[in-house]
């Protein structure tokens, strides 16, 4: 217990919110990292994911990928990375990416796929072309279940973007790592709260973001 | 650096339970009137101990089978632990020969010492050593944290020591251990020392081959690796003499009992005169890439030096 005071007078401490190596900063540093993970990582796969899910072709391949990438190990994966690619910000956001792609992925396919079928035909039977359905009508049924991916790969980096601080001078692992070896486990204590703090913040924004999706297209199906 | 405070950790616990085990066993079988922990040995035999360490275990073999070839009887106790569990043995006499470190050994026995450079540290250690251990010469041969660069970028500046740094108009950076930011060795430590002021960016790997990778792209121009790791000369690395002290001297040293005679001193400080840097560093990256074991590496240095 006292280790958690230790850790809240050391949040509390003014003298490590400001400069360039302090709270503030690492944790603008952090979300940065995130942002740009989860931007790159939906570029990637929403589009393959909402193809997937339309034509329902290649399904079988894209289960098999991304469950095996999940299984590759963030630390592994970003240290053979920095061993080629050197140290610095490039090694640990393709770790990441690769660790986000997986929840977007799936929340893509699958929420175009949960899109019924009635819906599709009804939509062709008016005379859309395929891409008039794919985007006014199947992305916007599937928001929810995408936004719900967005939310899982959003949570995954943010937690995992401390491993950024391994190869580079960023984000809010800086405090877990310098704490950990000079067993300051206050100061580790403090930066894990704050990684913690993070992504509460931004999973209760996406839950709003996912629940806005949710009510709008269900009152506009109404008949 | 992590990877050791581990191992320390694991060799401490396992140490504890061998000497459970030990006192276990003894309770049964020896004699209880007698006490006398190094009965086992007679009073001719020369016991040689070592630290768990494979760089310490070669120099206690080397030790072990000149002797053998003067023919001294030698016993053998090697990969004891660490400095917490084996110095004890030692001050009781059960160990009559081990390979130490100056810096390390020094700070075990004076915890406070401000002696930092090679010299200094050497003559504080023969002051601190206990009246009946005897604390051989010192070797050339170090095994120390050194600042290390690439040979091109030692060569591109003219880099020697420490303060040739200082007259290097570029902006370094230093990648390291995040702990090393806040010590007195590390970027503050430097300014004040040697008067410049590097900057410092995080490589959590301890000197491992991320770090080695940045130095050679120049991401970071100094990195810190202990001076007898092989992996300086296999990747043409370059350590900085260290004329301030900023770390403490580790340098090879016998420590003896008075059970080694005149003849058996001389030959181990002819070993320690014959054991340079460069040497020990080959012979530990005989263990490293090779996994030759250390009775071999010694034999074969043996037989290139002469020491009797």
């Amino acid at each position: 217990m006292t280790l958690f005071f230790d850790a809240f007078d050391w949040l509390a401490d003014p003298a490590h919110w400001s400069g360039p190596s302090g709270i503030q900063q690492r944790i603008v540093e952090h979300l940065a990292i995130t942002g740009a993970v989860v931007l790159i990582a939906a570029a990637l796969a929403l589009p393959l994911g909402i193809v997937v899910g339309h034509t329902r072709r290649g399904r079988g391949t894209v289960v098999a990928l991304t469950s095996g990438v999940r299984a590759i190990p963030t630390l592994g994966m970003l240290t053979i990375l920095a061993l080629n690619l050197g140290i610095g910000l490039t090694a640990p956001v393709i770790a990441l990416v690769v660790l986000a792609i997986p929840p977007l992925l799936a929340g893509a396919y699958a929420g175009i796929e949960s899109v019924s079928p009635e819906a599709v035909d009804a939509s062709r039977g008016i005379g859309m072309t395929e891409w008039e359905l794919v985007s006014r009508v199947e992305i916007p049924l599937a928001l929810p279940v995408i936004v719900g991916g967005l939310r899982s790969a959003t949570l995954q980096v943010v937690a995992t973007a401390t491993l950024a601080a391994y190869v580079a001078d960023a984000g809010l692992g800086r405090f877990l790592f310098s704490g950990l070896k000079q067993r300051e486990y206050s100061e580790m204590l403090g930066g894990a709260l704050l990684v913690a703090a993070l992504a509460l913040v931004l999973e209760a924004m996406l839950a709003l973001v996912q629940r806005l999706f949710t009510t709008v297209p269900s009152q506009a199906g109404r008949p | 650096m992590k990877h050791r405070i581990h191992r320390r950790m694991l060799n401490a616990g396992l140490a504890v339970l061998a000497s459970l085990a030990i006192a276990a066993c003894g309770a049964d079988d020896s004699d209880p009137l007698s006490d006398d922990s190094s009965s086992t040995s007679s009073s001719e035999t020369i016991v040689v101990g070592s630290q768990d360490y494979y760089s310490s275990e070669i120099i206690a073999e080397i030790y072990a089978q000149a002797l053998e070839a003067a023919d001294y009887d030698v016993e053998r106790e090697l990969r004891i632990g660490q400095r917490e569990v084996y110095v004890p043995e030692i001050e009781d006499g059960s160990i009559d020969l081990f390979p130490e470190y100056t810096g390390p050994l020094l700070q075990f026995w004076e915890p406070d010492t401000q002696a930092r450079l090679s010299d200094d540290v050497y003559e504080a250690l023969v002051d601190a050593a206990p009246e009946d251990l005897n604390v051989l010469e010192q070797s050339d041969a170090t095994d120390q944290d050194s600042y290390v660069v690439t040979r091109a970028f030692a060569e591109e500046h003219d880099l020697k020591t420490l303060e040739d740094l200082a007259d290097v108009d570029q902006q370094l950076t230093i990648g390291a251990n995040s702990e090393l930011e806040g010590r007195p060795n590390g970027p503050k430590g430097l300014q004040k020392a040697y008067g410049f002021e590097p900057k410092f960016t995080p490589i959590e790997d301890g000197g491992g081959p991320l770090t080695v990778k940045a130095l050679k792209d120049g991401t970071i121009q100094m990195a810190i690796i202990y001076t007898a790791d092989p992996s300086i000369s296999k990747n043409d690395l370059v350590a900085l003499e260290d004329t301030k002290g900023l770390f403490l001297a580790s340098h090879v040293v016998p420590i003896a009992s008075d059970k080694l005679d005149e003849d058996a001193v001389e030959i181990i400080n002819r070993i320690s005169e014959e054991l340079t840097p460069e040497g020990l560093v080959e012979l530990n990256a005989k263990s490293v890439d090779e996994q030759a074991p250390a009775a071999d590496i010694a034999k074969a240095w043996l037989d290139e030096h002469d020491v009797s």
